[in-house]
């Protein structure tokens, strides 16, 4: 009796497990073998053959390929900093509850991440065309005299991608630093004050090492999702001119969809984003198990 | 004194340097809003005031290009999504807390390691997967990849951790079955864990783009990104129709951040806790 009430309460809890299992085994476990296996054969369109290593050796000679794996590490390399220190900055001074406008100021802050990617990439697209709003106050104000082709230049291209993300994502990153500091205990800083810290002093010696995790945890969160950056891009500059913004989800995106279809190349490179992402998020685990 | 002086002015740059950095935040919205009832030509111009072509630019939107229908599109398969992986996923993290088994941490684990799987290293699997299915073009090749969200999984698990085992207890002595409870007592106890999952499923599925992209191929079936998308990669955009589309995918979201701020914001971060 009391055995085949406990198989009952076993085989409940199995089936509430199941279905989201099966889900999650049938749309990411099984493309992703599929995707391997897809990975060693060569050919065009739907005649593949095996071919060992092939892809994976070919992409050591694909420009391309090199271009897009540096525009997307170059991507990150600026807008995580960048991002973070803003948003550290930000957070810092909107934890002072001698703010009146304090509430305000983080709406405002927090609001670009409710706009759409494509949404927000649009915006900046327009803003910073050639004769767009950002040329034309450039020029009013006299810092320029003729209009920059943002978008059509190589490294403009790239710094209004940098631009653009770093607007959507600065308050979203903000936030998690205002709730750690909302955590550090007071007389901390109250002790630093009585011994005649400056606020400079107070940053560097308290609140960063303080939150030092919680900035190493946002860091690899921002660098996990601009290894798989798309969106932006597509939408803001086409990856073009050329190459010179073309990020590697793009790459893998255009080698099965706009080009002649090469799938089994494409899933080699897939595999390469993969194995970086595998990489950070192990890394990510083991400090936060060290901080934990 | 001067010690005061000093507060002053420093308590001045602070408030410039947040005004500015909010300034900056919300000054596309006002663009957007400014650039529906402006021409497309004004719009690309840099036109900073309000114009007379609002009625125009809504006109073209829902007539020209039916832009209305990408929305309505949208909608549904945010809410379909949205209700289905909350329910399903949430059972599981149920299941996973209150019927706690080595096999199925195990079973927990491996769900959760696909969260490191990007998107991009499955797309040809699954357009052939839903070729062969000849699902292409129909929603369900949107839904059911959308369905099982490790994400999910784990922020019902974690938040299913603190609920009462006293008052599931007291339920099975009632004569409560097991699903009885869930459906009952646990899902009406953790409302604001179901908003704020809520709120990541929907923001999740109506921004989606790269795999709509893929899937959906004619005209009446796209989303509002992949319609806003294509009308701004046209040689001459219509800026003003664009802005239209602009804020129609961003007023669902802005609308239900102002209404429940508090579980939106725990959405948008609860990836970390």
């Amino acid at each position: 009796m009391l055995k085949k009430n406990k198989n009952k309460f076993e085989l409940t809890g199995w089936s509430m497990v199941i279905i989201s299992a099966a889900f999650i085994l049938f749309f990411s476990y099984v493309p992703m073998i599929q995707a391997f296996i897809l990975s060693l054969k060569t050919g065009k369109g739907a005649n593949l053959e095996f071919n060992g290593f092939a892809n994976y050796i070919r992409m050591f000679h694909d420009k391309t390929f090199w271009t897009t794996i540096s525009n997307t590490l170059i991507y990150a390399v600026i807008q995580i900093p960048v991002m973070t220190l803003l948003a550290l900055l930000i957070a810092v001074l909107l934890n002072d509850p001698g703010l009146r406008l304090r509430g305000i100021y983080r709406t405002c802050i927090f609001l670009p991440c409710v706009t759409s990617m494509v949404s927000y990439s649009i915006l900046f697209k327009n803003l910073f065309a050639v004769d767009g709003l950002v040329n034309q106050m450039l020029m009013k104000f006299g810092i320029i005299e003729k209009a920059i082709p943002f978008v059509l230049h190589e490294n403009w291209a790239k710094a209004v991608i940098i631009i653009a993300l770093i607007w959507r994502y600065t308050g979203y990153y903000m936030i998690f630093y205002l709730s750690a500091l909302q955590n550090i205990d007071k007389s901390v800083y109250e002790a630093a004050k009585m011994d005649g810290a400056n606020f400079v002093q107070t940053f560097y010696k308290i609140t960063l090492p303080l939150l030092k995790p919680i900035v190493f945890l946002t860091s690899i969160m921002g660098l996990n999702s601009t290894l798989q950056l798309f969106d932006e891009v597509v939408n803001l500059t086409r990856g073009g001119p050329g190459d010179a913004t073309r990020t590697i989800s793009q790459y893998i995106y255009d080698l099965s969809f706009n080009y002649v279809p090469s799938y089994g190349y494409s899933a080699a490179v897939s595999y390469v984003v993969l194995l970086l992402i595998v990489i950070i998020t192990i890394i990510q685990k083991r400090i936060m198990r060290e901080k934990g | 004194m001067t010690n005061m002086k000093g507060r002053k002015i420093a308590y001045f740059f602070k408030n410039l340097f947040l005004i500015v950095v909010s300034f900056i935040s919300i000054f596309p919205f006002y663009w957007m809003i400014a650039g529906a009832t402006n021409d497309s030509k004004d719009i690309t111009m840099g036109k900073l005031t309000f114009g007379t072509s609002l009625m125009k630019n809504i006109t073209n939107a829902f007539e020209k290009v039916n832009l209305w229908n990408a929305f309505l599109n949208s909608a549904y398969l945010a809410i379909v999504i949205t209700v289905l992986s909350l329910l399903i996923c949430s059972v599981a993290g149920y299941g996973f807390v209150m019927f706690k088994s080595r096999r199925k941490e195990i079973l927990f684990m491996i769900l959760i390691a696909s969260m490191m799987v990007p998107f991009a290293a499955k797309i040809i699997p699954m357009f052939r997967m839903f070729a062969n299915l000849k699902l292409l073009n129909n929603y369900w090749a949107i839904i059911l990849p959308a369905i099982g969200s490790p994400f999910l999984i784990f922020f019902f698990r974690q938040n299913s951790e603190s609920f009462p085992r006293e008052t599931i207890q007291a339920a099975r002595v009632d004569g409560c079955s097991e699903y009885q409870i869930f459906f009952r007592i646990y899902m009406p106890m953790m409302k604001s864990t179901y908003a704020a999952a809520g709120i990541f499923a929907f923001m999740g599925s109506w921004n989606n783009y790269m795999w709509p992209l893929i899937a959906l191929q004619s005209n009446n079936k796209f989303t509002l990104p992949l319609m806003v998308s294509n009308l701004a990669a046209e040689f001459t955009p219509d800026y003003g129709m664009v802005m239209v589309g602009i804020i129609l995918s961003t007023i669902p979201t802005i609308i239900v951040f102002f209404c429940l701020q508090k579980a939106f914001v725990e959405g948008m971060v609860g990836s970390v806790k």
